[in-house]
């Protein structure tokens, strides 16, 4: 449903008398399959927006090719966006308009006669619980139906494919699982959901498919389950002291359970083994036995910030 | 069609805005209204004008091209506020004609100067203000070419500089010397040479001699032809100009 092959953007920016430029994606390839909800997961600035913004013709790619519902990105832009929806990160709303007065033109935006415009609205407004708000302002919707609201112009159209960017972003937890439900109804609706995000959680409990972004590259690519299973095993976390910690890291490094061990800057390390349920009674005693102070242990089932992590270097969380 | 049926939907749109918030046509008109209640009195005797009307015919016609010099080159404001709300990008998404986007919103703006217009006229009408209905149009025409041209151009500036830290002081730097050079307050018929020929480049010289030239009811002057020729060229350069700004990458 979307390909694309080397799709790339850089900016100039100027930093005091030089002009540089900044690669805000260097090169693309996505395979975006009919009917799934596939989820671009990286930090702020990894140039998930910027390639969102590319494929929903809002900005011109630098060079690559993408197609997109059939249609050709760059040849035909006017022809994706007839067949596209997309939902921006910042809102999309008018602060004066209701509800309803925007769905009707946004309908007719896409050139859909006024009888069948109001009824699409209509439909939208109760698909999305919104009736009850229909005809007040949008400045005294909370931001769960602003929310809603916006998703709701954004498929008006009934389009094959919808962008979505940072839809949950701002939400409160109950407002965000509601919506990882309706976007859940896009995928039974028929269509295919393309969402960025920078939440571990959504993109692992949402997401069919995963790609994951950092420095505007694709790092990786897979079903949440795939990419985990990939960093084969457990992971043990031992909370050390920091002066303990490089000779535990010399202890326990040659032991033959631990695939992979990395030191915790803090102090501590964290190990990847096979199975951490019989690793942690050998770990527990190799550590008493050399006299070292254990002030935790902790198993980890693989998350995809270890993906990430295994991957770029560093934690999700911090970046 | 699809141009003016989109057209007619965002002016729709923005005129339905507008109605909700009606208070800033007037705040719009008070400034001039205030021209003409508290300036205008002055001119019978400065202009060495033979009767109020006559001092009018000079003044009001100015008065009106100024009104739609700077209603238009504020408009800008309302678009950085709607770039903001990520209403442009919605629009831009969908397959709507970028001219109609601008169109749409500079029509707005016409319509709202041409009520303005008309409340000035009418109380210009209380000082004895004369001026024959189709030389009245010809007027409202040209000052309708003004306001399209100015707010388009304030629209483009706005969706290049998106901020109106830098829209307000640019708008301000390019209208005071607009407006000083156009003759509006005082006619250029009282200026030195070297100032009328500066101010002969400045296409508002230009329509407000034509305006003026319809209010003193002389529509065979050359200069209202000229006027209007000038502006509509102007203001046809401008909407292009604008609307290829809403087609291009907007952030």
């Amino acid at each position: 449903m979307i390909e694309t092959r080397g799709l790339r953007k850089s900016y100039r920016s100027r930093d005091g008398r030089q002009t540089k430029t900044v690669d805000a994606v260097r090169g693309v390839d996505l395979n975006v399959t009919e009917g799934e909800i596939f989820g671009f997961l990286g930090p702020n600035g990894a140039g998930k927006t910027t390639t969102l913004r590319m494929l929903a013709t809002l900005i011109e790619p630098d060079g690559g090719e993408a197609t997109i519902a059939g249609a050709d990105l760059r040849r035909d832009p006017a022809e994706v966006r007839r067949r596209i929806g997309y939902v921006a990160q910042g809102g999309s709303t008018w602060d004066e308009s209701t509800a309803r007065e925007e769905l009707v033109l946004h309908a007719r935006m896409y050139r859909i006669g006024k009888a069948e415009a109001r009824r699409r609205a209509a439909r939208a407004l109760d698909a999305f619980q919104l009736t009850e708000y229909a005809d007040r302002k949008c400045k005294t919707y909370s931001g769960g139906q602003r929310r809603r609201l916006e998703i709701a112009l954004g498929i008006i159209h009934e389009p094959m494919v919808v962008f979505l960017d940072e839809p949950t972003t701002g939400l409160d937890p109950q407002s965000r699982a509601h919506m990882w439900d309706e976007i859940r109804r896009l995928r039974t609706d028929g269509m295919t959901v393309f969402i960025t995000t920078h939440y571990l959680e959504e993109a692992d409990a949402l997401c069919d498919r995963i790609a994951i972004m950092d420095h505007g590259e694709v790092v990786t690519e897979g079903t949440p389950t795939d990419l985990k299973r990939e960093i084969s095993g457990d992971v043990v976390l031992v909370g050390l002291d920091a002066g303990a910690t490089p000779q535990a890291a010399q202890l326990l490094d040659g032991e033959p359970y631990v695939n992979k061990l990395e030191t915790v800057e803090e102090g501590g390390l964290r190990l990847y083994v096979d199975e951490g349920a019989t690793a942690i009674p050998q770990i527990l005693r190799r550590v008493d036995t050399a006299g070292l102070g254990l002030n935790s242990i902790e198993l980890h089932r693989p998350s995809l910030d270890d993906v990430f992590l295994t991957k770029t270097g560093r934690s999700l969380r911090e970046s | 069609m699809k141009l003016a049926r989109d057209t007619w939907l965002i002016f729709q749109r923005q005129f339905q805005l507008l109605l909700r918030n009606p208070v800033w046509v007037f705040v719009g008109v008070f400034q001039p209204v205030m021209y003409l209640l508290l300036f205008a009195p002055l001119l019978k005797p400065a202009l060495n004008a033979p009767t109020q009307a006559e001092a009018y015919k000079i003044f009001v016609p100015g008065l009106l091209v100024l009104l739609a010099i700077f209603g238009g080159l504020f408009q800008g404001f309302g678009l950085i506020a709607e770039l903001r709300a990520g209403v442009i990008e919605r629009s831009r998404v969908t397959p709507v004609s970028r001219l109609a986007l601008l169109l749409g919103r500079s029509l707005r703006d016409v319509v709202s100067l041409m009520v303005q217009a008309v409340i000035i006229t009418l109380l210009a009408l209380l000082f004895d203000l004369r001026v024959s209905l189709v030389d009245l149009l010809l007027a409202y025409l040209m000052l309708a070419l003004i306001a399209l041209m100015t707010s388009a151009i304030s629209y483009g500036i706005a969706l290049k500089v998106k901020s109106e830290d830098a829209l307000a002081p640019l708008m301000n730097t390019v209208a005071q010397p607009v407006l000083l050079l156009s003759g509006i307050l005082l006619p250029l018929t009282f200026a030195p040479g070297w100032l009328q020929g500066i101010a002969e480049w400045n296409p508002f010289a230009w329509a407000v001699d034509g305006t003026r030239a319809l209010f003193v009811g002389d529509l065979g002057d050359d200069k209202v032809w000229q006027g209007l020729g000038i502006i509509a060229v102007l203001a046809a350069a401008g909407v292009i100009w604008a609307a290829r700004q809403f087609a291009r990458s907007v952030r």
